[in-house]
């Protein structure tokens, strides 16, 4: 006998929480305990008494599953409001930062350069032999910026994850 | 406001929120609290002698008077201990509050002594947990969580307080009113929703009432308003494990429990049904057999305060998000206000009472007084010698557990405790020490597997020390039976590690623990034996010797439909597939 698994599609929810300890591993062993997929995680407090949290997760799932993952998220008692930026279809923003190096003399170095150029990337750091750059904008611009910069020495990246927020005037 | 130590603010909210009674067991990290309870004579402290049965003592108590059952533990073992009752009661949805105490606040995170993280082991089977890091915040919290264990969709609150935080002095400050920011569940049904429900139940031509334990957590106005829907819709009524009494077993609309060892006709009616009305049940696993054979031609109306219990594994037609019993009244108004009369459904109990002819429950047995008993006549025996006498059910989890439910009559909520969710052996016997303490003169009778009883069986003592007239009522074939009939089913009855092997004597054991034990090992002793337990003042242990291979019919086997129930052995084949095999 083999195991089969259901493919889903991508979501992003936005979730306000009280700014509490536990509430984080609260929500992630709701997703381990229930076999939900997180693919980014992000959170921090977002009002000025650091009363609440907002964590942006990125989950896949089939439609029920979404459903459901909103239910169970919801029932949680630090939880205050759960949002699926989704539902809004592509009337949302996202954006996720990354911290790229690139180490390398000579082709490669003014390669990766033109290159971050090209991508808007900042240089942030720099040294005779190697370049940080920042980077913002949605995952999918991130992954082919470090997809090209393997070609040009990268050794190191560190990515924020995805936050995330509806268009419009409206507020969550 | 007042100036008080931590401990003392414990006791004082729990005297404030009308606690009568404790559960619990001392230790080092408790002490304090256990000191300020020494001091309030109102809150009676059930000492019991493992902190497992402490939850399930809470949890036969909350279930049998509708409040809040409360536990008092140490830290690391004594939390840990509690774990299997907290969980017990987060899946059967059992108001607990349970206060477990933690190492000083400095020494959290060391490995201390009796340290464990028990916020972090509790996170996932409690509904909410708190770690109390200041004196101050004791009151409301104590109050808060009461709240959220008894509102909504009731469950267990752990909360942990530090030694420290117990000795501390702090303000006592009494909430005014419990406005949570954020846990607000809705409990009043959207009006619109039970409009379409009136509409369809009024449409349906099989309609079916599947209803669970919300109706019995929604408390007795809930049942009552059920037995009026039904009187006035005239539709057929089956209930899960948990929801047993809600309905009354005699009513002529009652069809029995149904799902894998419920009856021929529950389950042949809901799959036939056109309309499911789903009230306080959660379409769990072993009441829908396969899914996609499940009820395929009905619509559904899901009744539920949970709104993740909706559409999570069976999706529905309509949902109704809030309390059972106000939903029931909410369709009973609108069917009146809308004059329906209830359609013919006669064609539809013609079929119902086609399926019902199998007589699905009946079992054979010889009828000589030295004949063996069969474990289904026994329990038939018990319900017949204890009507009128309004007594409390609890089991054990097994083979045993599914006869009580199939053969033992409930004709109103809060008479029958047992762990459906998580199927807790080791539950009953400390549950039916909760329901006594709280009705000190109802008949509280444990109906128990000899391997089940064994798992909590050190509550004698509990019992003994309180003078409790508990009754253990033990079917005894000596074996895990429901794990055998499973090889039976499954494994070509390769009985790998089921029997139980060198049992107590179990009326010896009572005699030790001074109750009275009584045996009996035939058909010709049966009757006369139930009557000497229940005439016998103070605790009874029955150890009633049962046919030893009977196993329990009609059911649903793993990965199969309503519609393939098994009947009787010879239906047994002996193996499964695989895929049948992983289910559980």
């Amino acid at each position: 006998m083999k195991i089969k698994t259901e493919a889903g599609e991508r979501h992003v929810l936005a979730i306000t929480v009280d700014n509490e300890a536990g509430v984080l591993a609260k929500i992630t062993g709701l997703f381990t305990a229930r076999g939900y997929n997180i693919e980014s995680l992000t959170v921090a407090d977002i009002t000025a008494d650091h009363a609440l949290s907002r964590i942006t997760i990125v989950t896949s799932g089939p439609p029920p599953i979404i459903d459901q993952i909103i239910a169970q998220l919801d029932r949680l008692v630090p939880v205050h409001k759960v949002i699926d930026l989704n539902d809004a279809g592509e009337a949302h923003v996202e954006r996720e930062i990354a911290l790229v190096k690139v180490a390398g003399t000579g082709d490669k170095r003014i390669e990766a350069l033109r290159m971050a150029d090209v991508f808007r990337a900042k240089v942030v750091d720099t040294t005779l032999t190697s370049f940080i750059f920042e980077i913002t904008g949605t995952s999918d611009k991130v992954d082919r910026f470090i997809a090209l910069m393997r070609e040009c020495g990268l050794v190191e990246v560190g990515r924020t994850g995805v936050v995330a927020i509806a268009r419009g005037s409206e507020a969550l | 406001m007042t100036e008080m130590s931590g401990a003392d603010m414990v006791v004082q909210a729990l005297v404030d929120l009308g606690v009568d009674t404790v559960f619990g067991y001392p230790g080092g990290a408790v002490l304090p609290i256990y000191d300020a309870l020494y001091k309030h004579p109102t809150i009676k402290h059930i000492l019991v002698r493992h902190e497992q049965a402490a939850t399930h003592a809470a949890e036969g108590y909350a279930r049998s008077t509708g409040k809040p059952g409360v536990v008092l533990v140490t830290s690391g073992p004594g939390a840990t201990n509690a774990v299997t009752g907290i969980t017990d009661a987060l899946l059967d949805s059992i108001p607990m509050v349970v206060l477990t105490g933690q190492v000083s606040t400095a020494l959290i995170g060391t490995d201390a002594f009796q340290e464990c993280d028990t916020v972090g082991i509790t996170r996932h089977c409690t509904k909410h947990n708190y770690l109390v890091m200041d004196p101050d915040r004791l009151g409301p919290i104590m109050h808060e969580a009461f709240h959220i264990a008894t509102h909504g969709r009731p469950g267990p609150v752990v909360i942990d307080i530090p030694k420290n935080v117990q000795v501390a002095t702090g303000q006592y400050v009494i909430p005014e009113k419990i406005a949570h920011k954020s846990y607000r569940p809705q409990v009043e049904p959207d009006a619109d929703a039970i409009a379409a429900a009136v509409a369809m139940i009024a449409a349906a031509e099989r309609p079916i009432f599947y209803t669970g334990g919300g109706v019995i957590n929604a408390g007795p106005d809930a049942s009552a308003a059920l037995r009026q829907l039904v009187a006035l819709t005239g539709a057929p009524v089956t209930s899960t494990l948990m929801g047993l009494g809600a309905f009354p077993s005699d009513d002529e609309k009652w069809l029995g429990m149904l799902g894998m060892h419920g009856t021929y006709e529950a389950n042949m009616a809901m799959n036939r049904a056109d309309l499911i009305i789903a009230v306080g049940a959660r379409f769990d696993d072993r009441v829908t057999g396969r899914l996609d054979a499940f009820s395929p031609d009905s619509k559904k109306i899901h009744i539920d305060i949970d709104r993740s219990s909706i559409n999570k594994i069976v999706p529905v037609d309509l949902a109704i998000v809030g309390d059972a019993g106000r939903a029931l009244d909410a369709i009973i108004a609108g069917w009146q206000a809308a004059g329906h009369n209830g359609r013919d459904l006669g064609e539809w109990w013609r079929r119902v009472d086609g399926w019902r002819a199998t007589r699905c429950l009946d079992f054979p047995e010889k009828k000589e007084p030295d004949a063996d008993i069969m474990p289904q006549r026994a329990v038939k025996a018990l319900f017949d010698a204890t009507r009128g006498l309004d007594p409390i059910i609890t089991t054990e989890v097994g083979q045993h557990q599914m006869w009580a439910a199939q053969h033992f009559g409930f004709s109103a909520p809060g008479r029958w405790l047992t762990s459906g969710g998580l199927g807790t052996m080791g539950y009953g016997f400390p549950a039916s020490v909760g329901a006594q303490i709280a009705h000190p003169d109802r008949l509280v009778i444990c109906i128990a597997g000899e391997a089940s009883l064994q798992m909590n069986i050190q509550e004698m003592g509990t019992v003994s020390q309180y003078r409790l007239p508990v009754k253990i009522f033990i079917l005894n074939n000596e074996w895990m039976g429901m794990v055998r009939q499973w090889q039976e089913l499954t494994y070509e009855s390769r009985y790998s590690n089921s029997y139980s092997d060198s049992l107590p004597d179990f009326v010896k054991l009572a005699d030790a623990y001074g109750w009275t034990g009584l045996r009996i090992d035939n058909l010709g002793q049966l009757e006369d034996g139930i009557k000497r337990m229940i005439e016998t003042p103070g605790p009874v242990i029955v150890d009633c010797r049962v046919a030893q291979l009977a196993n329990c019919f009609p059911m649903i086997p793993s990965g199969a439909a309503h519609t393939e129930m098994l009947l009787q052995p010879s239906d047994v084949t002996g193996t499964m597939d695989d895929e049948a095999k992983a289910l559980v």
